[in-house]
């Protein structure tokens, strides 16, 4: 009994979600679980990087040969082609954590 | 216990946790994408179904990539995920969402969804591939999304042709590219909006539609709900999701993501010498031809005897003419039997019996094209990690 109630009430739910002319969508994404590995200059890069995007995006990329020109290019790319507001003072600091950690 | 990279290439994520159940589910917290630093976890977000999670924020989710053995058409739980932006539209009303059409036009249009609804509504079933599909194969590796073979698709969409649309609002003489804006944006204003071109020509062949409809529902929130353009046979990077704005221009529109971003090399094959720089470059544009093997992953153990191959195959919109496949690391070929044509732009499926003898077998497919284009059998190199087609091996051993 109870179940059949429980299925129709989820039911119901399923429609109203459902249909497409209905309420705001109120999407919820899942919890962020991603974080960057400990290293130098950790929190710089909290403070610099993670307005914009995830840590994944970090992550996730391959090892290179070079890795401190690969990094030195990803971060004047988020600058230059990005717009990210990262100060002058700074950009040594990320490249380093980000050469000596990924 | 079940390896990580048995449990991708293994096929059957759904059988798979079926058998182990909610509460062993730990083991389906990872998988391993068969290249270097290839560990993701995977994610259930809502409308979809367990993803091969890239990126959190903004979202970036690949299909496992045994998805593409259960048909053609792949479902919207399972379709992959790409933004480039964060800023997304998570609370978007669909009764007061508008499209603006507006530019070089007679008549500026802002019209609802029911307004687009209540249009006449054609259907076709296309291929989305993401422009970085497989990028994670690059030898040398490149940088951006490392995505294995799973940010591809094949849906129906449902909706209006963009060519009515502009034929309504009245595309003025002199015009000459369409823009595409979506509601999703950047956090910062200093980011480049995410907003896309196509010619007017090709914005008015009558197939390039803005759609609402995927497989018979709604488009799924993270696939461009309410409304996306589909532009078939074209990388995805042109299917612009939320799209809320059409801007028709009289000149060639040089934003960040047409001018700079989605190039590709101005070469014969558009590729160039592995670790160079491109001299000249294009705007990324139509699919290259691509075959797969669904049926079997890579690393399989097989019983020696007759085995029937299973996959898919699609181009850039002429259509399959051909698919063969090879048992003995491409030496001799055979021609697979081809399944229903959903149209030119859908996954093609093919399936042929083949006889396994004892031992290590690598197993290729090569489609052919009705354009009579082809898949090579070494791999083209770009620096972006686009286009890639090579004739793809799955290795298994046969006792």
């Amino acid at each position: 009994m109870q179940r059949t109630v429980l299925l129709a009430v989820s039911l119901a739910l399923a429609a109203a979600v459902g249909s497409a002319l209905a309420a705001p969508v109120n999407y919820k994404t899942p919890d962020e679980v991603a974080a960057f590995k400990p290293g130098p200059n950790l929190e710089v890069v909290q403070g610099n990087c993670t307005a914009c995007h995830s840590s994944d995006y970090i992550n996730t990329q391959p090892p290179m040969k070079d890795k401190k020109g690969f990094w030195q290019a990803e971060v004047t790319k988020m600058i230059k082609v990005y717009g990210a507001p990262i100060d002058d003072a700074d950009v040594g600091k990320i490249v380093d954590y980000l050469a000596a950690t990924y | 216990m079940f390896d990580r990279r048995d449990l991708l290439r293994g096929a059957g994520l759904a059988a798979m946790a079926a058998t182990l159940n909610s509460t062993k589910a730990l083991a389906l917290d990872t998988v391993t994408l068969p290249f270097v630093n290839g560990e993701r976890p995977l994610v259930k977000y809502p409308q979809k179904r367990p993803m091969i999670g890239l990126t959190s924020r903004p979202p970036q989710l690949e299909t496992p990539f045994a998805v593409f053995n259960d048909g053609p058409l792949t479902p919207n739980n399972a379709f992959f995920v790409r933004y480039h932006l964060s800023d997304l539209p998570y609370n978007l009303d669909p009764d007061k969402f508008t499209l603006e059409v507006k530019g070089k036009v007679d008549k500026p249009l802002r019209l609802s969804l029911k307004d687009i609804r209540k249009m006449k509504a054609t259907e076709i079933v296309a291929v989305n591939q993401c422009s970085g599909n497989s990028r994670g194969f690059f030898e040398p590796r490149v940088a951006g999304g490392q995505l294995a073979n799973g940010a591809m698709g094949c849906a129906r969409w449902r909706g209006v042709p963009l060519k009515a649309v502009l034929e309504m609002a009245g595309v003025q003489a002199g015009a000459k590219q369409v823009t595409f804006n979506g509601m999703d944006g950047p956090v910062s204003d200093k980011t480049p909006d995410f907003i896309k071109a196509l010619d007017l020509d090709h914005a008015t062949d009558g197939e390039v539609m803005l759609a609402y409809g995927m497989n018979g529902e709604d488009l799924p929130f993270l696939n461009g709900f309410p409304l996306r353009l589909v532009v078939p046979g074209y990388y995805g990077t042109y299917w612009v999701k939320h799209l809320n704005e059409i801007t028709v221009i009289d000149n060639v529109y040089d934003g960040f993501w047409m001018k700079s971003a989605y190039r590709i090399p101005d070469t014969p094959n558009n590729a160039i010498e592995p670790g160079t720089a491109p001299k000249t470059t294009i705007p990324i544009n139509r699919f290259t031809i691509r075959s797969f093997i669904t049926s079997v992953p890579d690393g399989a153990k097989l019983k020696a005897g007759t085995v029937t191959l299973r996959g898919i195959a699609f181009d850039g919109g002429k259509g399959i003419k051909d698919v063969q496949v090879s048992t003995d690391g491409g030496k001799t070929w055979a021609s697979a039997k081809l399944g229903k044509d959903l149209g030119k732009y859908a996954f093609r499926e093919w399936k042929l019996p083949v006889k396994l003898a004892a031992g290590a077998v690598e197993l290729k497919v090569r489609a052919t094209g009705n354009g009579g284009e082809t898949q090579p059998d070494t791999p083209r190199w770009n620096p972006a990690g686009y286009l890639r087609n090579v004739v793809e091996t799955v290795r298994v051993s046969v006792a």
